[in-house]
């Protein structure tokens, strides 16, 4: 039965009116989500749970409408190779020989820092486990830059994972669930990434907004710039490993230095996720337990220069007052652990304001946890520059 | 009666006129995600929903729109991973803009009404730029803006016209 030869088809309904308190109740919720993204608890529990279904749903439809794309480019890929056989002879001719002249440089290189290492005691990072994965979907707007990649929690990648494609860094996982994680792409307007200028050691931060290549921020008037400049990840804020490959300074139309990244190389479907959290991982626990050392002493004849080496029951209970659980003990107070407090310091106020898990360089989770081993964090500092912490480019 | 009339004197079904395009846009917006480069350039992004929120809205007040550009807004923020509540402000601002010159904007030829669309589009996209810019603290590329969301959801006001022409005389208490 139609509308107007219902009992209410003589009536001018005020749909006009209708319709604009519908929107406003709509509008209302909608600011309501706006505004209460911003609180961690709701996205952490109600929304959370509605992008993993969304996910987990999206992920196998993405999976089947990627593998055409995927089979039409080996496709192409192998045609290519046939008709350009031999002109790729020849270069890679040319390329091999231009390889082995570096191979050869390399190794003595290699054996020299080898040596180098041996007798400054220097301890390298031990390489990191990573998982393989496809990248199946992507929102590519300049509002959202992300992807979803078809591994998830049950192939142990967390939130913070750094993920890299064959050529350089990509993004980090943001969201995870059993079998879906999502990638934050360094160009999302949210994503913040501590980088360092090879060539001049000066450090910056890579802010996306959108665009393909991303901006330097907050770069040290010490360093200037150059187009060409190498840039790696810093390992500033303990969210990616120091040394990954990020891209080329360029010069931006707009004025800006930006980073063309190595990531656009090829396109970025199969990528790497390294099961890196923060430095904490990188370091032996046991071997870095506070131990009893000798106490330090003095010509005057004090007994230490740290502290009274049977300090008086009255000078404990300031400390205590202060809100020290146990009296401080002279072996704590190693040069490690002096170095560790500024820093502990330092990190807090780089929490991001908004808890947000995508927003600024380092979640909260890794922004934490290296200032409270302190000697962990300490240890990066001491690492030789390169991809020492990376994985084997 | 014309052919066209006795079509379009038909009662409007809500799962014709609001639930199959929704499912259109929402499938439209899985398969443009699907990571395709053509020569390294990746291809525009275009937000087919927006394209619903004008012909909605031109078509005829109604309460039910507003919800269903609310869900299609929330699809919008989990399945891209925006800002939560983004794209549902965005859509429903972009719905009451034409609300309310829906008077000036109903029965005007096909090029002038694309006009109106141009136009509903940008302030749409600028409240999205603006929120995104709060939200991230950083501006987003505004050219990349143009080419990836302007132009391309644009381009699709043919289809919103189609979807207009389709249903705008369904109710003559709505002319």
């Amino acid at each position: 039965m139609s509308l107007r030869e219902g009992p209410l088809g003589d009536i001018r309904v005020p749909l006009t009116w209708s319709a604009a308190a519908a929107l406003i109740i709509a509008v209302i919720i909608a600011a309501a989500l706006l505004l209460g993204g911003r609180r961690q608890v709701m996205k952490a529990q109600a929304y959370a749970g509605a992008r993993h279904v969304v996910e987990a749903v999206a992920a196998p439809v993405g999976g089947v409408l990627e593998a055409p794309v995927r089979w039409t480019r080996q496709g192409l890929g192998e045609v290519g190779g046939y008709f350009f056989a031999v002109s790729e002879n020849r270069r890679l001719k040319a390329e091999l020989v231009q390889a082995q002249a570096l191979r050869d440089r390399f190794d003595a290189t290699r054996l020299e820092n080898q040596r180098f290492r041996a007798l400054l005691g220097v301890r390298t990072d031990p390489p990191l486990p990573m998982v393989f994965a496809r990248t199946v979907s992507e929102a590519r707007g300049p509002f959202s830059n992300t992807r979803l990649a078809d591994v998830g929690a049950d192939r142990g990648v967390t939130e913070g994972n750094p993920v890299l494609s064959e050529h350089g860094l990509v993004g980090r996982i943001v969201g995870v669930s059993a079998h879906v994680s999502r990638v934050l792409l360094l160009t999302d307007p949210e994503s913040r990434t501590p980088v360092l200028i090879v060539r001049t050691n000066g450090r910056a931060i890579l802010s996306g907004d959108g665009a393909p290549a991303p901006k330097l921020d907050y770069i040290a008037e010490a360093s200037p710039l150059r187009a060409g400049d190498r840039i790696l990840t810093s390992g500033d804020g303990g969210v990616f490993p120091r040394g990954l490959p990020v891209g080329t300074v360029v010069k931006g139309a707009d004025g800006a230095w930006r980073v063309a990244l190595d990531a656009d190389a090829s396109p970025v479907d199969d990528v790497q996720i390294l099961l890196f959290t923060d430095f904490s991982q990188l370091v032996d626990e046991k071997a870095l337990a506070p131990k009893d050392l000798p106490t330090a002493m003095t010509e005057e004849g004090n007994p230490s220069i740290i502290g009274p080496a049977a300090p008086k029951p009255a000078a404990a209970k300031p400390a205590a007052r202060a809100g020290a659980a146990t009296p401080p003990r002279p072996v704590r107070k190693t040069p490690a652990a002096t170095l560790a407090r500024p820093a502990a310091r330092a990190a807090k106020p780089r929490a991001p304001a908004r808890a947000d898990r995508k927003a600024h360089a380092a979640p909260a989770k890794s922004t934490a946890r290296p200032a409270a081993k302190p000697t962990a964090r300490a240890h990066p500092a001491r690492a030789p520059s390169g991809a020492a912490a990376g994985p084997p480019f | 009666m014309s052919a066209h009339g006795a079509r379009a004197a038909r009662p409007l079904n809500p799962l014709r006129w609001l639930g199959a395009p929704m499912l259109v846009c929402i499938a439209a917006t899985v398969l443009v995600a699907t990571p395709i480069r053509i020569f390294g350039l990746a291809l525009p992004e275009p937000v087919f929903p927006l394209a619903l929120a004008f012909a909605w809205a031109v078509i005829r007040p109604s309460v039910l729109p507003p919800f269903a550009l609310l869900l299609l807004g929330l699809f919008l923020d989990v399945f891209w991973d925006g800002p939560q509540g983004l794209w549902p402000v965005v859509l429903l601002g972009a719905y009451a803009a034409v609300l309310w010159a829906r008077r000036l904007i109903m029965g005007q030829d096909f090029l002038a009404m694309w006009g109106w669309y141009g136009a509903v589009l940008a302030a749409a996209l600028g409240l999205g730029f603006l929120l995104t810019a709060m939200a991230a603290h950083t501006a987003p590329n505004l050219i990349f803006v143009v080419l990836m969301y302007y132009l391309p959801t644009l381009l699709l006001f043919p289809f919103a016209h189609r979807l207009i022409t389709l249903y705008e005389d369904a109710d003559v208490r709505f002319r």
